[in-house]
């Protein structure tokens, strides 16, 4: 007990003069924070995680949660965070692990980017009043078409287009496996995307049976660890996605806790209950980049060529040129995933210092894919920190396709983005197994409230792009003129290859 | 605002720019007399296979210098000339315009299908991005473009337009906002053997300047109409789409509209968007583009600029206004207005 006790990380106070005693956070809470005794709320704030499932539930508005009641002495070099993953790891020897997306203070580049709107010399359009496509389609395009014009009014179209991907929306919901979050999240998210015209990817560890009146609005995916990896499986996803890395943890590989292996989920990985599903860090299959295309193929060749293949990557210093590589492996579509992406569980030292954010990466994508002339052979989806629908827009503008939203719809079902995934004991049903954790979630309704969010953006991305006199999305794409970066560096305007505010 | 007129004969019957220059006078409330000019097809009888290449110059010193090098490397110069112009009034002679015929040497792009256009595409892509001093503004066979900064009557009388005889007119007057007046800014803008005049603006221009310059083109007059004219040469010259089908991909129906024709044109017109979703052109806009053989005219999708047809016998007329044709052509047949996004293409008769 050299280090001893650390101060509290949250002070949770209940309001005698307000509680009636309900016991609905008792109830709720699965961190034991409180217990009920002599007819009396006892709290316990060492165990609390600040996920606020008490404070939805408490009829009375009684509680508060305080953050940091008591500080260390203040030092800009040794943080608080800083001194506390030494006494952790003075403790236990350990890798630390972290829920949830980065959490360093690293300035965010889209809110240093502004977007453009009409005003005299053109006008804004209307979208309650005039037609406002969104409508996206995701996959290879051909360079050129091959018309032939015979006499009379008769063409005849010599190119073939290979599947698409349809979109209603640009926005689509990224994986996140059954086993990290709960069936019921899974089937609020599936349900809301089928109903928005959009997709939403399996996540690596397969799909579970009922799911799969909505699998032709799902995209499977095929993780190192092949878990849940059959024909089956692949014939039954509108599309397929390789995933080599993920932007909470580029380099290595997914990580779900034991505890989170329950029957059904054990039953669709096809791995043994309450075993620990760790996927190795490269593709066993794949050493290089010849490999990849290896494998793009075969998984083409097992649906019989009617699928879209995606790769995912993480988002990392020299994304472009893989990306370009990727372009020239037969896939269809590449992920990139910024340093801000989320997960179940990471090592923290990799949410937080490895890969690069997304912004940057995009546009290093989209510009790298036109130098050499194959942007057409791959769509890109920009995923990992987006939190709204002006983010949509000004990766759209960088050059994405489409993207992948991941912590947002888990915040649209309740999620307070406590990070403790990883502990399997998500109050709000979420990240948890569970049964009776996950019974708190309502598939109805929480499909409701992601269905709601992507439609909030759609309107909100056609408002922008009327405002900025654009009537579809494929004129927004890429259109890096609308933007502007206000207080970004030469260097970083450089990059994203845009000019400054007032420029 | 803007105001364009064009005109084509369909049987390739010589009109002269008189007529022109008060149609495009009648619409001096479009413009700001800021910038004018004229296209003209048939209008060197004398040289009809060579390329015209007009060059504005700053000075006759360096920067002639090195657009002459420039051509002897890639090729033989015919002839060449100042090109006559007649200072009045307001008209000032603030560059010299020069014109070369040009005979490009195809052995030298030795991999290419079109090796001659290939040649002088990449001689005024160089000219324009590397030798200061000197813009080439017309660049067609058998065409020349005629524009500065001035009143539309202004800059006719400048270059004496009435002494130019050709099948097929292109004007414009212009409301400049993108460049104040400078010569090359005005319109019509031309490469090869496309013109193009322009009221509007595009909003898509970031868009579809990335995706031109991908294939090779750079835009190097700070204004969104050029792609327009490298836009028509790459699918019309370079991927052998049609006129309708070129501006299919330019502005292209909406999905709703797409899904109710018949099977064969939504498999087109799918493929069209998608294969040409970078290409198209969003924001307001009315255009006239011009080619030796059509003269096309379109406007954005929903119309935000204004497009008037006007037809007799074998000419048709697209303009910003009524008027403009009326005055053109008292006697015109025909008025139309054609729905958004909708080609309307005059061919010749061969």
């Amino acid at each position: 007990m050299i280090i001893g006790s650390r101060p509290l990380k949250y002070q949770v106070t209940v309001d005698h003069d307000h509680c009636m005693l309900c016991g609905r956070c008792v109830e709720n809470c699965s961190y034991s924070v409180y217990r009920m005794e002599d007819h009396r709320i006892r709290i316990n704030s060492r165990n609390c995680v600040a996920c606020h499932r008490c404070i939805s539930q408490c009829p009375r508005d009684a509680i508060t949660i305080t953050s940091r009641p008591c500080d260390y002495r203040p030092h800009p070099v040794w943080t608080d965070e800083i001194r506390e993953s030494i006494f952790k790891q003075a403790e236990s020897g350990k890798i630390l692990l972290g829920g949830m997306g980065n959490n360093m203070d690293y300035p965010i580049i889209f809110d240093r980017i502004v977007l453009d709107a009409c005003q005299v010399t053109n006008p804004s359009i209307d979208p309650l009043r005039e037609p406002m496509e969104l409508r996206t389609f995701i996959g290879k395009k051909p360079k050129r078409l091959d018309l032939h014009y015979r006499p009379g009014h008769d063409v005849e179209m010599r190119t073939s287009l290979v599947k698409n991907l349809q979109l209603e929306t640009p926005i689509m919901i990224g994986h996140m496996s059954y086993g990290a979050i709960s069936l019921n999240s899974h089937l609020a998210m599936a349900r809301a995307a089928s109903e928005c015209g959009t997709f939403m990817g399996t996540g690596e560890g397969g799909l579970y049976e009922a799911l799969y009146p909505y699998q032709d609005h799902m995209i499977v995916q095929v993780a190192s660890g092949r878990f849940g990896v059959d024909v089956n499986y692949l014939d039954r996803g509108a599309a397929i996605e390789i995933k080599i890395g993920q932007g909470a943890k580029p380099g290595i590989g997914g990580h779900l806790p034991g505890e989170k292996v329950c029957a059904n989920v054990s039953c669709t990985r096809m791995i043994p209950e309450g075993s620990d599903a760790i996927s190795p860090a490269p593709h066993h299959d794949i050493y290089s980049i010849e490999d990849l295309k290896q494998l793009v193929r075969s998984l083409k060749e097992a649906t019989e060529w009617k699928k879209p293949v995606f790769v995912k990557i993480a988002a990392v210093h020299n994304v472009a040129a893989i990306a370009a590589g990727i372009a020239r492996s037969g896939a269809d579509a590449v992920v990139i995933d910024g340093f801000r992406g989320g997960t179940g569980a990471a090592p923290s030292v990799f949410r937080n210092h490895v890969g690069i954010p997304i912004e940057a990466a995009i546009a290093a994508v989209d510009i790298k894919l036109r130098q050499q002339g194959i942007r057409n052979e791959v769509s890109i989806i920009a995923s990992g920190g987006i939190r709204q629908s002006a983010d949509v827009a000004k990766v759209i503008c960088l050059g994405a396709d489409a993207v992948y939203i991941g912590t947002a719809a888990l915040v649209a079902m309740g999620c307070r983005v406590c990070g403790t995934c990883y502990r399997g004991l998500c109050t709000w049903g979420i990240a948890t197994q569970r049964p009776d954790l996950v019974a708190r979630l309502n598939p109805d309704e929480a499909s409701r409230n992601v269905g709601n969010l992507i439609q909030a953006w759609t309107l909100e991305l056609a408002e922008l792009m009327g405002a900025a006199g654009i009537n579809s999305i494929e004129s927004l794409r890429g259109n890096r003129d609308r933007l502007r970066g206000y207080m970004l560096d030469q260097e970083m305007l450089k990059v994203l290859d845009i000019k400054p505010v007032g420029a | 605002m803007c105001g364009i007129i064009g005109v084509i004969d369909r049987k390739r019957e010589l009109m002269d720019g008189s007529a022109i220059r008060e149609a495009l006078s009648i619409m001096d409330e479009r413009g700001s007399g800021e910038g004018a000019g004229y296209a003209a097809y048939g209008v060197y009888p004398d040289y009809p296979d060579l390329y015209a290449i007009h060059v504005f110059y700053d000075n006759l010193i360096h920067p002639r210098e090195q657009v002459e090098e420039l051509l002897e490397t890639w090729g033989m110069i015919e002839y060449d000339e100042e090109i006559p112009t007649y200072e009045s009034g307001r008209m000032k002679k603030v560059h010299t315009p020069w014109r070369y015929f040009f005979r490009p040497n195809r052995k030298l792009m030795p991999r290419s299908d079109t090796p001659d256009d290939d040649i002088v595409t990449h001689i005024v892509m160089t000219i324009n991005t590397s030798v200061s001093g000197a813009l080439v503004f017309s660049s067609g066979r058998n065409v020349g473009v005629f524009k500065a900064s001035g009143w539309p009557e202004e800059v006719a009388d400048f270059y004496r337009v009435e002494d130019y005889e050709g099948y097929l007119w292109l004007a414009h007057n212009r409301y400049p906002t993108n460049t104040s007046g400078w010569w090359g800014g005005a319109h019509p803008f031309n490469l090869l053997n496309w013109s193009v005049v322009h009221n509007g603006e595009i909003t898509s221009y970031g868009t579809n300047r990335r995706y031109i310059e991908s294939f090779g083109y750079s835009c190097t007059m700070f204004t969104d109409t050029e792609v327009v004219a490298y836009l028509m040469d790459l699918l019309a010259r370079k991927h052998r789409l049609s006129p309708e089908h070129t501006v299919r991909a330019l502005a292209p129906p909406f999905w709703e509209e797409i899904e109710r024709m018949p099977p064969a044109d939504q498999v087109i017109n799918t493929a069209i968007r998608l294969t040409y979703g970078q290409a198209m052109m969003n924001g307001p806009f009315a255009i006239a583009v011009a080619s030796h053989d059509f003269l096309v005219g379109f406007s954005d999708r929903i119309k935000l600029r204004p497009l008037v047809i006007g037809e007799h016998d074998h000419r048709l007329y697209i303009s910003s206004e009524e008027a403009a044709i009326r005055t053109l052509d008292p006697m015109v047949q025909k008025i139309s207005m054609p729905r958004a996004g909708e080609p309307i293409v005059g061919r010749v008769i061969t």
